[in-house]
């Protein structure tokens, strides 16, 4: 199961373009990502810039607007991630436990969306009805826009 | 926090943390079934104690120090021969003292050395292929024996059984806890590399409906491959299998439709391939061949892999590379199987007529003469140049040779489609 470790900042919202980690904490991080590398888990992982360097895409009515970060009502936003391959969610959350991170950081766990979750029956089942294939393939199309 | 919640954290700390602990034991105990009894009390008094104390800082160093405690316990009722008590002994009374941290630090340095002795020990050769496989899970993988059994079809007692005996092989031969060095390392390297991509493939055959330990194996054979390739970094073959698993993984989504029916390979949906693993099977397989291992076997394996790969279409794929690559294997690991692989991406390189030749080659020599798929691509290729009742014929003797009703069915089709054609 594929689980994102997702790193959190608490004052992020706020960093400026190009805002840098300290050495300490980049070595410190480095330390963890190779523990997550020798234990066969981390499958990806990068850091984010910030959003002061970013860009929010907003619809409405199909209509979509754009506005340059930073963004005045995020509260929270994300500094990077990794992608871990666990047996179980308590597994990631063990090994985000591990994680060096400072005191204004917070991770949160995601289990990423697979499609053989959907036990064999349900997409069976959902393989012969058009209108669920339909939704399915209108869904699927979305997550590799997405991707 | 309740009784569940704890449990599966325990679960959590114990898949992260057993191998290392087993390695550590047994680096100390030298014999891998005394290391995973200790290991198992530290389990049984972590599962006692956890839920009113919480998980312990540092889980690990925890688990350890309880194991070795039971290790002098198990001495003093005169439970344990051979151990090296001294050592354990001197080794408690550090860790009790200020010395903690240093000691810690000294015993981290040898756990990579300590997992590696621990892989090369559950796969050494003197135990038969289901005996190293099972151990492997076991100790490295950290299934439990049910697990296991679910994931090979096979009743739980028969491979409890089959541990037992094979933990009691490695201590009646002695077989020293080392990593082997010299002439003995590259047959030693070898096996280990069977028992993954065994581990892989039995997880890799698995289809739609099984128990989901079966497909579940990809992941512990590539988890545990990519443990190794950190342990043993300067080994190309290791980064070579690693590639292959790695590549041959990000197919799993495109494998299957719907309803579990195969999907050949160039009739797979590229855009359902997992870029994410295909990324990090191209890295190791340069690993493997920056290291100079571009001529091993699984590197070469994982080289075609990454020639269908890198295609972003099937009519993308290099195919003279491909061919190129299983001539390659053919000189290193000769077979009929490679043979006819070859053929087929020669066909595709170089047209029809001269993939035909090596089919026929093959068929002459008798070799896969009862193995459906030979006449199956001889039938292709005889299709592709026009010859149609020689197709039928070779089709309709692939459909018998087959045992599979599905693929049969496919494969009468052909024939039909060939009679059609002859008839226009």
């Amino acid at each position: 199961m594929r689980f994102m470790m997702l790193m959190i900042p608490k004052g992020y919202e706020n960093a400026a373009p190009g805002a840098m980690p300290d050495a300490a904490a980049v070595a410190a991080m480095m330390a963890y990502n190779e523990e997550l590398q020798k234990a066969g888990v981390l499958v990806t992982l990068d850091g984010l810039h910030p959003p002061s360097m970013g860009a929010r895409v907003s619809f409405s009515n199909g209509k979509p607007s754009v506005i340059d970060g930073p963004f005045a009502e995020a509260k929270e936003v994300l500094g990077g991630y990794w992608m871990i391959d666990v047996k179980s969610k308590q597994e990631a959350i063990e090994w985000a436990v591990r994680c060096p991170a400072s005191n204004n950081e917070v991770i949160e766990i995601r289990q990423v969306q697979e499609f053989l979750d959907f036990p064999s029956d349900v997409r069976e089942a959902a393989a012969r009805y058009p209108e669920i294939k339909a939704a399915t393939q209108r869904r699927e199309r979305h997550m590799r826009v997405v991707r | 926090m309740t009784a569940s919640n704890i449990h599966r954290e325990i679960d959590a700390v114990w898949r992260i943390e057993s191998a290392r602990l087993i390695a550590g034991l047994a680096r100390m105990v030298r014999d891998v079934g005394v290391a995973e009894e200790l290991a198992q009390d530290a389990l049984v008094a972590a599962l006692e104690q956890w839920p009113a104390s919480g998980v312990p800082d540092n889980p690990a160093a925890w688990l350890m120090t309880t194991a070795k405690r039971r290790g002098i316990d198990r001495l003093r009722h005169g439970k344990l021969v051979d151990l090296k008590h001294e050592q354990i002994g001197y080794e408690i009374e550090s860790a009790q003292d200020d010395a903690t941290a240093a000691f810690e630090a000294a015993i981290d340095d040898d756990i990579g050395d300590d997992l590696l002795r621990l892989v090369f020990t559950a796969c050494h050769p003197i135990l038969s292929t289901e005996a190293r496989t099972a151990l492997t899970l076991r100790l490295l993988g950290g299934l439990t024996t049910d697990e296991i059994a679910r994931a090979f079809l096979v009743p739980e007692p028969t491979i409890a059984q089959r541990i037992v005996r094979a933990k009691r092989t490695l201590a009646d031969a002695q077989v020293p806890f080392e990593v082997p060095r010299g002439e003995d390392r590259a047959a030693r390297l070898a096996s280990v590399l069977e028992v993954l991509y065994l581990i892989f493939n039995e997880g890799y055959s698995a289809t739609a409906g099984d128990d989901w330990m079966r497909p579940q194996l990809c992941e512990d054979a590539l988890r545990l491959g990519r443990i190794l390739a950190e342990l043993a970094p300067a080994e190309p073959e290791v980064h070579g299998l690693v590639a292959l698993m790695e590549i041959q993984a990000s197919r799993t989504r495109a494998r299957s439709d719907a309803f579990g029916k195969p999907i050949l390979l160039l009739d797979q949906d590229r855009s359902r391939w997992d870029r994410l693993l295909i990324r990090r099977g191209l890295a190791a397989l340069d690993r493997a061949q920056r290291l100079g291992g571009a001529q091993g076997a699984y590197a070469l394996q994982a080289a075609i892999a990454a020639c269908h790969a890198r295609a972003s279409s099937a009519d993308d794929t290099d195919w003279p590379r491909i061919a190129a690559l299983y001539f390659a294997l053919a000189q290193l690991t000769p077979s009929p199987i490679v043979e006819l692989n070859r053929a087929v991406a020669v066909a595709m390189a170089a047209g029809p007529a001269a993939g035909l030749e090596l089919v026929d080659a093959l068929v002459s020599s008798r070799a896969l003469d009862n193995y459906h798929l030979l006449p199956s691509v001889r039938g292709d290729l005889l299709t592709k140049l026009g010859r149609f009742d020689e197709a039928r014929e070779e089709f309709e003797r692939a459909a018998s040779l087959t045992r599979n009703a599905r693929e049969r069915g496919l494969l009468l089709e052909r024939a039909a489609s060939c009679a059609q054609n002859a008839d226009a």
